[in-house]
């Protein structure tokens, strides 16, 4: 009875450790989604987001040049350089959409393709300079990342449930239940919301969509891009190789339709996802490669089920906000 | 309350408004009083809707000035409007669906204090109280009737606490009932002192709400006239004015035979409203047949249902087939099978740009909306619509650099003479054209009109659905009057006049049955 206990636990961390990207992603296009904007660069700033915190983590370890870290200064600029990176591609896909009213399903997926060739040319660039066998390394600076409070190791099972986490992963979880707060309970968030879902009545109450969208998108992007950092830094231990992120910026994306666009839904739903993305690797399938890779695609399977029932049961509190999606002319009527 | 304060809570002066070169409002002038009502009465396109805006602060002025409590208000935006105590229901309610009541009135607001959404919803609570509207604060958007929609649209409006309240045609979405109710709220509000103005083209809602009523027509400004003083002849000759000779060519018809039978109809809209409310008609060959009445009466509905593209929930469209000698029902049959039928049925629809012709296409592409199926095999038989285009280009006298240009880029003129010639050119025998000279200048309006007596002299059934009343009497043999769905009357155009066709228009559901007879000639 124990033994299972103890595996729980342990199986459950992996799985919070495994959703904790898709968290930070999942967040972020909540915040970006309910303004309107429907940003399918959120894979691609993900990685930006990722890349740059290795970025700025390698060039300083490099200075201090095998030195101990400054443990401030070790989380400050991998963590600043994530914060420019995804910054700077939310602001493109702002200036893009916003601004120049260009389609927002074209200008995320170009967003996506450029964040991941820009991140593997400079991390690709930076392993093949100083790395070993086409991967990069930033271990110190990991170890900060990772550092977990005192006493987690003593209390076992659950210690290892509750305290084994890096700082990133407590604060994936306050995000969410920030964004959760603005955005149902506070004046900002009503009028955040009446952007994403009717910016013409918006405008006629005087609220700024512009300003509203591009803070909403830039915000959602920079949340985001943490979830890069984290991967990199805590779950990767601060191996950098090339495509090794995967498909999880999807996975974000399919998991705020899961969520039905509540952050606090984004947990759970996070945790699950994460369970069944970890889940080949603890049961044993041997060989058995099939297996396996049917039960990688569950995540999209469940995905796509909500969807369904979603459109089905047509209530009008589930469905996404009303002009996602759509740019927003004032001239136009 | 003081009824009669000597400085009006709002006033107009000579105000102007051109949109290019086409004049919406010209010198206007009028004044309201705090605990009045005034209405505003005019056609379509009089100008009503354009200068509330410019006192809602949508629209700015080009000449003259608004004077707010005697002195001078420059308004240039719906928050200066507000800053004024200025509230204006808009006929298009702008409120978010998914919201509740009470997060639609605070939105945009920028109260002092922390959010609290349950002291907004006392606040609502207390405004409904004193006026008498009846609403749950926390009922969803999407879960209203109009009428509640508009409920919360006026307590928005009330909410930032305005004195001068702006309703435009608020009773065109409303029942009856629910219309007395609003009365009754609007009442209570001229007793509390609110400055009220109310924009419709009900005659009897004039006379039994307002106090003064100014009236409005092409955008000039007749004057006004205290509803006690008044009736409804009178208001009548305000709006529609004195008979303007148009000249325009009108044949006697020729051995005019049934060629469409409408009967009993009845349709409703998507919020389950009736929209046309047992309509019977007939429509000949070798006529011109007008209808005439107040936008969306139901005109558009009742065309859609011809051409097979409205569902109906009772009633039958009888065609004449002239090739086979039977009657075939329209009714169940989609455009396509109409078409298949031998029925040729051509359809000019009131949104050009939208149901009519595809924008980016040119204009060769736009005739081949109607010829797309002819042909062999897989690939497109470009010559023919070729050779149309440029005929219609040639006859219609369409201003194009060529017949490749995207007809969104061809003025609304041209656009409509591209859409006719296109109609035309299928040679129907049920021509139904909605607003064709809508927005077109004289000389295209005449080569519109030239068109329509041509098909009506080739023995096409020719309905036409005009605003303006004059051409309709110019034009058409019979008139149709159609007033919230319901048939009004049918007249003679060549010996009705415009005060019998505006009398027959502003009538309602509850007045229409001792009106004119619908099968009449």
């Amino acid at each position: 009875m124990k033994d299972v206990l103890v595996f729980l636990c342990g199986f459950i961390a992996v799985a919070i450790k495994q959703g904790t990207p898709l968290l930070f992603g999942s967040t972020g296009e909540i915040l970006t989604e309910k303004s309107g904007n429907l940003n399918l660069g959120i894979p691609g700033i993900m990685y930006m987001g990722g890349v740059s915190g290795v970025i700025g983590a390698f060039f300083y370890e490099k200075a201090m040049a095998g030195q101990p870290l400054n443990p401030l200064l070790g989380i400050l600029i991998p963590l600043v350089c994530a914060l420019l990176g995804s910054a700077l591609l939310a602001l493109i896909y702002s200036f893009l959409t916003i601004t120049l009213r260009a389609n927002q399903n074209v200008t995320g997926l170009a967003l996506t393709t450029f964040g991941v060739g820009v991140g593997d040319f400079f991390g690709g660039s930076l392993a093949k300079l100083f790395g070993a066998g086409g991967s990069l390394s930033i271990r110190n600076t990991s170890t900060l990342f990772r550092s977990t409070l005192p006493f987690a190791e003593d209390w076992g099972a659950v210690g290892e449930l509750l305290f084994s986490y890096g700082f990133l992963v407590y604060v994936a979880f306050v995000l969410a239940f920030i964004v959760s707060f603005v955005l149902n309970k506070t004046r900002i968030g009503l009028h955040l919301r009446a952007v994403g879902e009717n910016p013409a009545t918006a405008d006629a109450a005087g609220i700024n969509v512009t300003r509203y969208k591009y803070t909403a998108t830039v915000l959602g992007g920079v949340i985001a891009g943490l979830g890069g950092l984290y991967y990199i830094m805590d779950y990767a231990y601060g191996t950098w190789s090339d495509g090794s992120f995967g498909d999880r910026g999807w996975l974000a994306i399919a998991l705020v339709i899961f969520a039905l666009w509540r952050p606090k839904t984004g947990i759970l739903g996070s945790f699950l996802f994460g369970a069944l993305y970890v889940l080949p690797a603890h049961l044993n399938f041997g060989e058995n490669r099939m297996v396996q890779y049917a039960v990688m695609v569950l995540p999209y399977v469940v995905t796509i089920i909500v969807l369904i029932v979603i459109s089905m049961r047509k209530k009008r509190e589930h469905q996404p906000p009303q002009s996602l999606g759509l740019p927003y002319f004032r001239e136009e009527r | 309350m003081n009824q009669q304060t000597a400085i009006p809570a709002i006033e107009l002066k000579g105000v102007s408004k051109r949109f290019g070169s086409v004049i919406a409002n010209s010198n206007v002038n009028l004044s309201v009083h705090k605990g009045e009502i005034l209405s505003i009465l005019g056609e379509n396109g009089s100008g009503k809707t354009t200068l509330m805006n410019m006192i809602a602060g949508i629209y700015f002025p080009d000449e003259g000035e608004i004077f707010i409590d005697g002195e001078e208000a420059i308004i240039t935006s719906p928050k200066d409007a507000f800053d004024y105590k200025i509230g204006m229901i808009h006929q298009h309610f702008k409120l978010v669906d998914v919201f509740s009541a009470a997060e639609n009135i605070v939105l945009g607001l920028d109260e002092k204090g922390k959010y609290d959404l349950s002291s907004a919803q006392k606040r609502v609570a207390d405004i409904c109280e004193r006026y008498g509207f009846e609403i749950d604060p926390k009922k969803k958007i999407y879960t209203m009737s109009v009428s509640e929609k508009q409920t919360v649209e006026i307590i928005k409006v009330l909410y930032r606490g305005a004195d001068i309240l702006i309703l435009d045609e608020p009773t065109a979405v409303l029942t009856p009932q629910e219309t007395q109710k609003l009365f009754a709220i609007l009442r209570r509000m001229r007793d509390d002192g609110k400055a009220i103005i109310i924009i419709t083209h009900k005659l009897h809602e004039v006379l039994s709400l307002s106090d003064r009523v100014a009236v409005l027509r092409k955008g000039e400004y007749i004057g006004t006239v205290n509803t006690a003083e008044t009736n409804e002849a009178q208001l009548t000759e305000m709006m529609v004015g004195k008979t303007v000779e148009l000249n325009i060519h009108r044949s006697e018809p020729r051995d005019a035979v049934p060629r469409l039978e409408v009967h009993h109809i009845n349709c409703s809209n998507r919020e389950g409203v009736k929209v046309l409310n047992d309509v019977s008609f007939v429509a000949k060959a070798g006529e011109i047949l007008g209808i005439a009445g107040i936008a969306g009466s139901g005109q558009r509905e009742l065309l859609e249902a011809i051409a097979g593209l409205q569902k109906l929930d009772s009633g039958a469209v009888l065609y004449n087939n002239p090739q086979t000698g039977k009657m075939d029902n329209l009714v169940t049959k989609t455009p396509l099978q109409i078409r298949d039928l031998g029925v040729r049925l051509s359809f000019v629809p009131e949104d050009r740009l939208g149901m009519g012709l595809v924008g980016n296409m040119d204009i060769v592409d736009n005739m081949m909306l109607r010829s797309y199926r002819k042909g062999k095999g897989v690939f497109l038989h470009r010559k023919e619509p070729k050779d149309l285009a440029e005929h219609i280009i040639e006859d219609l006298e369409v201003v194009t650099p060529s017949a490749s240009t995207p007809v969104r880029r061809l003025s609304g003129g041209n656009v409509q003479k591209v859409l006719v010639g296109r109609e035309i050119a299928a040679s129907p025998t049920v021509l139904m054209a909605a607003y064709p000279v809508r927005g077109l200048d004289i000389n295209s309006s005449y080569t519109i009109y030239n068109l329509l007596n041509e098909q009506k002299d080739k023995g096409v059934a020719v309905i036409f659905v005009g605003e303006d009343l004059d051409v309709l009497l110019a034009l058409c043999d019979r008139i149709l009057v159609i007033g919230s769905g319901c048939i009004t009357g049918v007249v003679d155009a060549r010996t009705a006049t415009k005060e019998q066709i505006g009398l027959l228009m502003t009538k309602t559901n509850a007045e229409s049955t001792e009106g004119g007879t619908p099968h009449g000639n």
